[in-house]
């Protein structure tokens, strides 16, 4: 792969092309916030945090791939202002209880909240009307946490490579469904994969809740992103 | 002509509530209320979340008490997994809960004593509220004030090393617990730099019994004499009798001692408790229903506990057991303001059953949660500070919660303290045209002994407005005095 240089933030970055701007500002030790993206699945660009500006336009760093002398702002007020009003209304267009979600600790949408300094949204809470699905033997939806990141559907496939997970309805109403048949064949393994790749609290084992004591949660000590910082 | 007269918020207590006292042609007490008028509906909000939310989700309706509400949750689902009603749980798994049980009664029973009832006897009904208040105790009794601080700090440091947090942790899980104690927490705990270790909390445990039987060696007449009625009691006892905080038998004794409620599985309760509601109060009034709805009603906390246990298990609490016990002759004690001793004696008692867990291994290994056949339907009860905590679930096949009923302590104390009250204002108000501060405070003397927690939140320092409304029968406002 082809090793070019590129620009963030005023540093000089070696990059691979083919890389995104996201990958090549972690081998450089540069956190852009991330939601949807996940390591190893495609990217899908569907939260918009990770919106850096390249050439004075906003791009989502996840699906954006680099190019030789590729100038990126990143770390800028204006950036992180639009960063945090994309966490805002993530927790505004859902129910987000952190009090008593299990996730809570391991949660990156709330890590991000911590991250940003969120307090109150400045939007106003939407109180959508979402199911939850306990159907299935080994995991539990709830709807009302989803932020529709499509990191399930992206990643949690049925052996013959079908879609287990998947986004119905359009606009305001798209919501995660689940084919409950092939949930139903979930192995163990799976299931915790299922619940390890849900950012938030939105696809939780059965009868697994709280195993983690607080103190040793992932987000307990260090504020998301601080791995690559 | 006919008065009504409204105290309200009432103050120093948890939570909001007021009292309300309907005064005839003759300015005599014609009728009093204690309402509850804050509205929480957490048994609503738990139906369709998963059974191992629970202990975590029910919590949340009380900052002063949260380990109570998650250890009864806990112990609810642990019979809906199969682990046992209370004694199923491994060894690591109990002590753990029983750890953070009486880390949480101990700091309650010190924030109660010292911050919200010391400043009435150190400085008397009648004092300015202006000193009458923790303020007022720090200011002036140094000493008691940092007292009642570190002792709360001690038993915060406990949850949080059991629970994960001094407030609203997780560490009680359906069939356990999902932690071990660290040897560092446990050397701190025992050897600490002083005070914060636990023989110094012993020690001014004692002190604190010390204080109030100096004071009512000096105030015998007023503390025996203030909201005295008959009641039933009720609470969990071990099997064999003994006081236990976290688990046992519902057993409940009449005004005289003689047994009405005989060492009962709570799994049962609905069998033997009923509850009643009034168009007044958002707060129910249960009753046992074997008597019925007007002479069931019964007390609970510190006071029933220790008429309805045959002995305290700890030798410090036994010794100030017999004592109390010995005071009324054995008969069970009907004196509201004994409430505080009787606390005092089971702070004692959460100091010595603490050391003992503390030195115990099976707090820093062993496995930490077991399971058995699943059942649909789970009851936990516990005594948390202020008295029987009742919790109920049932699930359905998805282990959706799809019935929660829980009968808090306060809600158990509902008649008890509507009695207290009505018998303080037919003392002090009876025949009286204008009403003065230490009145006001002496109806809320009465309440207060129940620690009660009247929505299950907070209000640090009780520094709430008070104020009294005069109505007369037309509803017109005849005076109004604030504070």
């Amino acid at each position: 792969m082809k090793e070019i240089t590129i620009k963030i933030d005023g540093k000089e970055c070696k990059a691979k092309s083919g890389q995104t701007i996201v990958e090549a500002a972690k081998a450089n030790g540069i956190y852009i916030p991330t939601l949807c993206h996940y390591d190893g699945l495609k990217p899908a660009g569907t939260c918009r945090i990770c919106t850096v500006k390249v050439g004075g336009r906003n791009m989502a760093a996840c699906t954006t791939p680099v190019g030789e002398g590729m100038v990126i702002e990143s770390n800028t007020p204006e950036l992180e202002e639009i960063r945090k009003a994309i966490v805002e209304m993530l927790f505004v267009e859902g129910n987000h209880m952190c009090p008593t979600c299990e996730k809570s600790g391991n949660c990156e949408l709330q890590a991000m909240g911590y991250r940003y300094r969120m307090m109150v949204p400045r939007f106003p809470y939407l109180f959508p009307v979402r199911p939850i699905n306990a159907k299935t033997p080994k995991i539990y939806i709830d709807g009302n946490r989803c932020i529709q990141c499509l990191r399930c559907a992206r990643g949690v496939l049925a052996p013959d490579g079908k879609k287990i997970f998947g986004l119905v309805k359009r606009g305001g109403k798209a919501m995660i469904s689940v084919d409950e048949e092939l949930a139903a064949a979930l192995t163990d393994e799976q299931a915790q994969k299922a619940m390890d790749m849900c950012p938030v609290g939105a696809i939780l084992r059965k009868e697994a809740g709280f195993k983690v004591p607080i103190g040793s949660r992932k987000f307990d000590s260090a504020q998301i992103g601080s791995d690559i910082e | 002509m006919p008065r009504k007269i409204t105290i309200e918020p009432v103050t120093r207590v948890e939570g909001h509530g007021k009292v309300t006292i309907q005064m005839d042609d003759n300015n005599n007490v014609a009728r009093s209320r204690l309402h509850i008028v804050e509205f929480r509906g957490f048994e609503r909000f738990a139906q369709g979340r998963p059974y191992w939310e629970m202990p975590v989700l029910v919590q949340r309706l009380c900052g002063i008490c949260p380990v109570s509400h998650h250890l009864a949750a806990a112990k609810a689902v642990d019979v809906i997994v199969g682990a046992g009603t209370g004694e199923g749980l491994t060894p690591t798994g109990e002590k753990m809960r029983r750890l953070m049980h009486h880390g949480q009664i101990f700091q309650s029973h010190a924030l109660h004593f010292f911050h919200l009832v010391s400043p009435d006897l150190l400085f008397g009904a009648d004092a300015d509220p202006a000193i009458r208040n923790v303020i007022g105790v720090a200011l002036e009794h140094k000493d008691l004030a940092v007292q009642g601080v570190m002792m709360r700090k001690f038993g915060q440091e406990i949850i949080r090393a059991t629970a994960g947090k001094k407030i609203h942790g997780t560490g009680a899980i359906p069939g356990g617990i999902n932690k071990h104690l660290t040897p560092e927490e446990k050397d701190e705990f025992l050897k600490g730099k002083d005070p914060l270790n636990i023989d110094k909390m012993i020690e001014w445990s004692l002190g604190a019994l010390d204080f109030f039987k100096g004071y009512h060696a000096k105030n015998a007449e007023m503390l025996d004499n203030f909201a005295v009625f008959p009641s039933n009691h009720l609470s969990l006892v071990r099997k064999d009798g003994a006081m236990d905080l976290y688990h046992g038998v519902l057993r409940a004794v009449d005004s005289e001692g003689k047994k009405i409620l005989n060492d009962v599985d709570y799994q049962d309760y609905l069998k033997y408790i009923g509850e009643e509601v009034k168009t007044w109060s958002y707060m129910k009034f249960p009753y046992l229903l074997s008597i019925g709805k007007k002479d069931g009603w019964y007390t609970v906390g510190p006071l029933a506990r220790l008429n309805t246990a045959d002995f305290i298990p700890t030798p410090l609490a036994q010794k100030e057991f017999e004592n109390y016990k010995a005071y009324t002759k054995g008969k069970p004690n009907h004196m509201s303001m004994h409430m505080h001793y009787a606390r005092l004696i089971e702070l004692l008692h959460a100091a010595e059953v603490m050391k003992e867990l503390l030195n115990d291994p099976d707090l820093m290994k062993g496995e930490l949660v077991t399971k058995g056949p699943k059942a649909k339907e789970g009851v936990g009860l516990i005594e948390a500070p202020r008295g029987t905590l009742f919790h109920h679930y049932r699930i359905d096949d998805e282990d959706k919660i799809v019935m929660a009923n829980l009968i808090v302590s306060t809600t158990n104390n509902n008649e008890p303290m509507n009695r207290a009250v009505n018998y303080v204002a037919n003392k002090v108000f009876n025949g009286k045209k204008e009403i003065s501060e230490g009145m006001m405070n002496r109806v809320e003397m009465a309440i207060r002994a129940y620690d009660p927690c009247l929505s299950c939140a907070t209000h640090a320092l009780g520094q709430m407005p008070l104020e009294i409304t005069m109505v007369d029968s037309s509803g017109n406002v005849l005076g109004k005095k604030t504070r």
